[in-house]
């Protein structure tokens, strides 16, 4: 793995992907067309694959079912767990995969409106596929952080107005 | 009863030392409603997570009690490694370091220990706001040596010999600089310490915003040659480490000149906090990434705030260090405090006028960027309008 320094766009972006480009100019000290070229050129290339948002869906009343599924998999010849990574990861309903270490295979990240159509999902779709040896599922219960954002109270700025 | 009491008046070295001018300011910030505050000297960061764990599992532990004069001897041994690994200066645990409450205590002590009444000291200006009164606080006489905005606010070796005298016993340099933002070249440094020596004067480095610097890294002045024997260095974990308020500080000299402020230390303070130096043993083994993360931040909005400012015809060079920038303001015609004034009253937002900081301050204002991206646009924005008002 190699450990070069991140381009600084970068990490503006994965901080807050909706800093403008002449803010991230400003803040770089470089032109806005350039942060534009970059930005491109990264969306072009796979680098950045996507903007999102993560939100707190409680607060919303709108809640869905989350459930993190381990998938224990027959590796395949030639192409490992790829081929069954892949045709788990196309389903809408899988929100993540990723290949791990430890007892299990693949952990699966899916989502669902309800109870009933996510164990149907698991049960039907995803236990079915050949290569899939077993699966076990873990309930979300409560978020307290997603994706660096904290979903308690965090905290305030309490520094006085002005200090030497 | 009914006779009137006549007192007999304070210490007239106690009177005579000066409010400082950032109170003013803070008086009218702190009434006002919606201010962005571009005043702060402290950073917007919280003390990383694991510091402040480290810290609270002391209290779960018990750890309430006095520790050694000099601080934790654990403590000391990591301030030993983090200078040698870093500047390849070395200073012994056990007797040429001491953990004080904050630089500003250290700053105090070294006085302390180096004054005789009347002894003067050369401070390089503007500089942060207790120099000067420690100095005097100690029976010392500060004697300002004005930095120009034209040499970026550093002090030349010529500057300080054309102001030492018979009496001068010490340099103080205070570089990352509050409020310009200055650096010292290793070679500057250099000149200093050469002259500092031909005239057996010490030199008290305050360097608490070491970590704080952008283009290249710090230079310790203690790690320039012969500068050790004449020097004290004084660092802590406010700035780097987001810890204003823990209260954790260090002081590195010869043992002759440490076991001295030791001494008062140990009279006047006993030891630092030792919750806070819990603390500071977690900051300095296992914050290094947070550290770099925050200095990360300071670096864009440096370049975000000086370009906003310059745009604005508040020239500002490019500040190296610290988290301050230091615009002139005399395009607008306005004295500094009468622009700080009535930017804070009229489009509020809080800024320190140069004047606060001695001399070479007039002229400019002191604007902290250690403040989040949006309200440093936000603090633009409103600075615009107030500058396009003054045309
Ligand atoms: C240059 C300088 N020295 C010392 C201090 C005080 O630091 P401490 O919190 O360690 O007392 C400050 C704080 O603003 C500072 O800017």
């Amino acid at each position: 793995m190699s450990n070069e320094v991140p381009d600084e766009i970068l990490t503006i972006l994965a901080r807050d992907a909706r800093t403008p480009s002449d803010t991230i100019a400003k803040m770089t000290g470089r032109s806005v067309e350039e942060v534009k070229d970059a930005v491109r050129d990264y969306e072009q290339r796979g680098v950045i694959k996507t903007y999102h948002t993560v939100i707190d869906w409680e607060k919303t009343g709108c809640e869905k079912v989350v459930a993190f599924i381990d998938v224990k998999v027959t590796p395949a010849r030639d192409v490992g767990f790829d081929a069954v990574a892949c045709r788990i990861a196309r389903f809408a309903q899988v929100q993540s995969v990723w290949l791990v270490s430890g007892g299990s295979d693949l952990r699966v990240v899916v989502e669902a409106p309800n109870l009933r159509e996510l164990a149907t999902f698991v049960a039907e779709k995803l236990a079915t596929i050949d290569g899939v040896t077993g699966t076990t599922s873990h309930f979300l219960l409560k978020r307290y952080k997603e994706d660096g954002a904290l979903f308690f109270e965090s905290e305030q700025d309490q520094r006085l107005v002005v200090s030497p | 009863m009914s006779q009137s009491l006549s007192l007999k008046p304070l210490s007239k070295t106690a009177l005579d030392v000066p409010f400082s001018g950032i109170r003013r300011f803070f008086d009218i910030a702190a009434s006002m409603q919606d201010v962005v505050s571009l005043g702060v000297g402290e950073p917007d960061f919280v003390t990383p997570w694991s510091v402040r764990e480290a810290a609270i599992y002391s209290l779960e532990r018990g750890q309430t009690t006095y520790t050694s004069n000099y601080g934790l001897l654990e403590l000391r041994r990591e301030i030993a490694r983090y200078l040698n690994k870093r500047y390849k200066v070395d200073y012994s645990p056990e007797a040429e370091i001491l953990v004080t409450v904050g630089v500003s205590e250290g700053l105090d002590l070294a006085m302390r220990v180096l004054l005789n009444p009347g002894d003067e000291v050369l401070i390089p200006e503007p500089c942060y706001v207790s120099y000067r009164p420690c100095v005097s606080l100690a029976g010392g006489v500060p004697v300002g040596v004005e930095t120009r905005s034209d040499a970026k606010f550093a002090v030349t070796a010529e500057q300080l010999k054309a102001a030492c005298t018979e009496r001068t016993k010490a340099i103080l340099l205070g570089y990352p600089s509050n409020p310009t933002g200055a650096v010292l070249s290793r070679e500057q440094i250099i000149e200093i310490i050469n002259f500092a020596r031909e005239r057996g004067l010490y030199v008290v480095s305050d360097e608490i915003y070491d970590r704080l610097t952008y283009e290249g890294i710090h230079t310790c002045v203690a790690s320039v040659p012969g500068a050790r024997e004449i020097t004290v260095l004084l660092n802590g974990f406010s700035k780097a480490h987001a810890m204003t308020g823990w209260r954790i500080a260090y002081a590195c000299a010869p043992e002759h000149i440490l076991k001295m402020m030791m001494k008062i230390h140990s009279y006047t303070m006993l030891c630092a906090p030792i919750t806070g130096q819990i603390a500071a043993v977690e900051a300095l083994k296992h914050a290094e990434k947070e550290v770099e993360e925050m200095v990360s931040h300071y670096r864009q909005r440096r370049r975000l705030i000086v370009d906003g400012l310059n745009r604005l015809g508040l020239t500002c060079h490019m500040p190296l260090g610290a988290f301050y920038a230091f615009p002139s303001i005399e395009s607008t015609g306005l004295t500094a405090e009468q622009f700080a004034e009535r930017l804070l009253l009229e489009e509020r937002v809080a800024v320190v006028p140069g004047t606060a900081f001695g001399a070479g301050g007039d002229g400019h204002i002191r604007c902290s960027y250690a403040t989040s991206v949006e309200k440093l646009e936000l603090a633009l924005s409103r600075m615009r309008t107030f500058v396009e008002k003054l045309r």
